[in-house]
C-alpha cells in the first residue's frame, strides 16, 4: 500500500535517471520524514531481535554437554538436548538397537519419492516396480520377523517413520478417493452424485480428531467378533478420507474450469466416459488446481500430528513424551524447534517442488 | 431426419424439421443466429438430444441405445467453431488419441495416418507443437485432420470459420474445398456464401427452427423463392 503510493507519487516527477542502491534506498526507505522515522524504528527492532536470536541460538548456546547441568549454567539455547534425545524423538519407542532399520527405511523412502517426482522416471515400467520394491522393503524393515530381524509390532512404531507412513499413506490412498468423489459429485447419475455429496459434506463438517476417535474406538465395535483391522491402517485410512474430502472439492473446481467443448470433442471422437475423463479432462483439471492441491497435501502432512489423541507416537508426540524426562524437561523449546525444522524442511520441499511443476506446466513440458 | 423437434426449456429451437441428405452430397446450412442451424447438426451426432421425431444415419436410428449412438458417431466427424483441440496434448497426440484409444490402432500406424492427414491439411511441420502455439487457422486445420483420422463418412462443420481472423478463413476453406472434391459427404453450417456457391450441392436457409428454403446454389442465390431468404441474403451480401 505505502509502496504503491510512493511509486505513484514518483511517477509524476521527471524521469529518474540515476539508479543504484542509494537511490533505491532513498526511494523506498527515506523519501519522507515519517518514512525515515518508521525505517529507523523498524530497523532498530529488527536488529535488536536478530541480535538476541544470534546470542541465544549461537553465541551463548551449548552444543555438546555431558549432562543437563552444563545447559542450566548457560544463558543460551541448549542444543545438547537434541544430541542427547534425538533418537527417541526421531524414532519413538521402536527398539533402540533396531534403529538402523528406520534409518534405512527413511533413506529408501526419500530415494523412492525423489525418483518418483523426477519426470525422467515417469514411466509405468519404472514407477510400478520401484514402488512395489520400496513398499516391500519398508514393510520388511518396519515389521521384521523375517531374515533374522526381530518382529516389531505397529504399536511400537513411532517418530519420523510413523509420520512418513501416515502422510504418504494418506496421500496415496486419498488422491484416488478424492478424484472419485469429485467425479461423483459432477456425475449425471443421481445416486453417485448424492452419495458423494453426503460423504464429502458430512466428513468435512467434522473435526479430524473426531474421525480418528471413531476409527479407533467406535469402528471396532461394528466388526464381527475376532476380526480386527490394524490400528495404524485404520488411522491412515481415516486421514486419507478426511484429506480426500477437501481435495475432492479442489479437484471439482478444476473440473468445472474445463470448457464444455472438450467433452464434446471427445464425444464426437466416440471416446467413452472413462477414456474422456482419464485422458482428456483429468489431466487438464489437475494441472489447473495444482497450487490448491499442494496446499492440502502440506496440510495433510501436518494433520498426521493429530494421532496424538489416539496414542500413536508420531514425531511430535514422541517429542512431547521424550521431554517428560525431568532432567531435560526445561529445554523443550529447543526440542520442539528441532521438530519444527523437520516439518519445515518437508513442507518447503513440497512447495518448492510444486512450484517447479507449475513452471513445467506453464511451458508445456508436462 | 423427419419431424425433428427440440426445445431448450420452453423455447422451441427446432420445429418439426425434416431433411434428407444423400451420400456424397454437400449441404450448406445458413440462417440468422438463433435459427437452430447449429442445434440441427449437433442433434445428428447426439451432442444435443432431440425430443421428437426420428433421425436415421446410414439406416441406424438415433435413440437412447448407446450402441447406436456409438455406431452413428463412428461414421461422423465433427468440426467446431472453437476448434476444441485438447490443449494438453501435442498436435500429433490430438490426432492419434482417437484411433489408438477408440479404434485400438497400433501407435505407429496411428501416427502414420496422422502425418498423412497433417500433410493433407498442409501443416506436417507443426506435429510436435501444442495447439495453443498455432494460429487459429492452423488449429482449425488440425481439428479437421483429427476428425479425418477417424475415417468418417460424413463430416459436420459447425461454423468452422466464425472464430477466425479474415486472413485465416481462406486456408480453412481451401482445406474444406479439397475435402469436398474428394467426395466426402458434408453438412456445413456457415456464413461463407462464396463457399456455398462453389462447393454446395444444396443450400438450406433456416429461420426460427424451420427449414425455409432448400435449393441448389445457383437457384438459391439468384432466384430465392421465399421472402425470408431474400431479406437474409440482402443482409449478408450487402457489404
Amino acid at each position: 500500500m505505502a509502496r504503491s503510493e510512493i511509486l505513484e507519487h514518483h511517477a509524476e516527477l521527471p524521469p529518474v535517471l540515476a539508479s543504484g542502491p542509494w537511490r533505491w534506498m532513498h526511494r523506498h526507505f527515506f523519501s519522507s520524514v515519517g518514512q525515515t522515522f518508521l525505517t529507523i524504528v523498524v530497523a532498530a527492532i529488527t536488529i535488536r531481535t536478530l541480535w538476541f536470536l544470534l546470542q541465544w541460538a549461537v553465541l551463548d548456546a551449548v552444543w555438546v554437554a555431558s549432562g543437563p547441568q552444563a545447559c542450566r549454567d548457560a544463558a543460551g539455547a541448549c542444543w545438547a538436548v537434541i544430541v542427547e534425545k534425538h533418537r527417541p524423538i526421531l524414532f519413538g519407542m521402536y527398539p533402540y538397537d533396531q534403529h538402523w532399520r528406520l534409518v534405512l527405511m527413511i533413506v529408501i523412502y526419500l530415494t523412492t519419492v525423489i525418483a518418483s517426482l523426477t519426470p525422467a522416471c515417469w514411466k509405468r515400467s519404472i514407477l510400478i516396480p520401484m514402488w512395489i520394491a520400496a513398499v516391500t522393503a519398508i514393510t520388511v524393515l518396519m515389521f521384521g520377523g523375517v531374515f533374522g530381524l526381530p518382529y516389531v509390532p505397529t504399536s511400537e512404531w513411532g517418530g519420523l517413520p510413523l509420520t512418513i507412513i501416515l502422510f504418504t499413506g494418506s496421500v496415496l490412498f486419498g488422491m484416488p478417493i478424492a478424484v472419485l468423489l469429485a467425479l461423483g459429485r459432477r456425475s449425471p447419475l443421481p445416486v453417485a452424485r448424492g452419495l458423494s455429496v453426503v460423504f464429502i459434506e458430512s466428513l468435512r463438517g467434522v473435526p479430524l480428531i473426531t474421525i480418528l476417535f471413531v476409527a479407533v474406538n467406535i469402528f471396532p465395535l461394528f466388526l464381527p467378533a475376532g476380526m480386527e483391522v490394524n490400528k495404524l491402517l485404520r488411522i491412515t485410512l481415516s486421514i486419507a478420507v478426511f484429506f480426500a474430502c477437501y481435495q475432492a472439492e479442489v479437484i471439482r473446481g478444476g473440473l468445472q474450469a474445463i470448457p464444455r467443448g472438450q467433452y464434446e470433442a471427445a464425444a464426437s471422437l466416440n471416446m467413452t466416459y472413462w477414456q474422456t475423463t482419464l485422458r482428456i479432462i483429468l489431466p487438464q483439471a489437475l494441472r489447473i488446481c495444482l497450487p490448491a492441491m499442494t496446499n492440502h497435501i502440506i496440510a495433510a502432512m501436518k494433520n498426521t500430528s493429530f494421532v496424538i489423541i489416539i496414542g500413536l507416537f508420531d514425531i511430535l508426540t514422541a517429542t512431547t513424551a521424550v521431554m517428560q524426562d525431568p532432567l531435560w524437561r526445561q529445554f523443550y523449546i529447543e526440542a520442539y524447534l528441532f521438530v519444527a525444522l523437520i516439518y519445515l524442511v518437508f513442507g518447503l520441499a513440497l512447495s518448492m517442488y510444486a512450484r517447479r511443476v507449475e513452471s513445467w506446466v506453464a511451458v508445456g513440458r508436462i | 431426419m423427419s419431424g425433428v423437434s427440440k426445445w431448450y426449456g420452453t423455447f422451441k429451437v427446432l420445429n418439426e424439421v425434416s431433411l434428407e441428405i444423400q451420400r456424397g452430397e454437400r449441404v450448406v446450412v445458413c440462417g440468422p443466429s438463433g435459427s437452430g442451424k447449429s442445434t440441427l447438426i449437433r442433434c445428428i451426432n447426439r451432442l444435443e438430444e432431440h425430443q421428437k421425431g426420428d433421425i436415421y444415419v446410414k439406416g441406424i436410428e438415433l435413440n437412447d441405445s448407446v450402441k447406436n449412438i456409438a455406431a452413428i458417431r463412428s461414421s461422423l466427424g465433427m468440426v467446431f467453431q472453437s476448434f476444441n483441440l485438447f490443449p494438453h496434448l501435442t498436435v500429433l497426440e490430438n490426432l492419434t488419441i482417437g484411433p489408438t484409444l477408440v479404434r485400438h490402432m497400433k501407435r505407429k500406424d496411428a501416427e502414420e495416418r496422422a502425418m498423412h492427414f497433417l500433410r493433407k491439411v498442409r501443416i506436417p511441420e507443426q506435429a510436435h507443437k501444442y495447439p495453443l502455439q498455432l494460429s487459429g487457422g492452423q488449429q482449425q486445420r488440425v481439428a479437421i485432420a483429427r476428425s479425418l483420422c477417424m475415417e468418417p463418412e460424413i463430416m459436420l462443420f459447425d461454423e468452422p470459420t466464425s472464430a477466425l481472423d479474415p486472413e485465416m478463413i481462406k486456408e480453412v476453406l481451401d482445406t474444406m474445398i479439397e475435402l469436398a472434391e474428394s467426395g466426402m459427404t458434408m453438412i456445413v453450417v456457415t456464413h461463407e456464401m462464396g463457399f456455398a456457391r462453389t462447393v454446395a450441392d444444396n443450400v438450406i436457409l433456416m429461420a426460427d427452427g424451420n427449414i425455409v428454403e432448400r435449393a441448389e446454389p445457383g437457384e438459391f442465390f439468384s432466384h430465392p423463392k421465399h421472402e425470408r431468404t431474400r431479406t437474409f441474403l440482402d443482409q449478408i451480401l450487402k457489404h
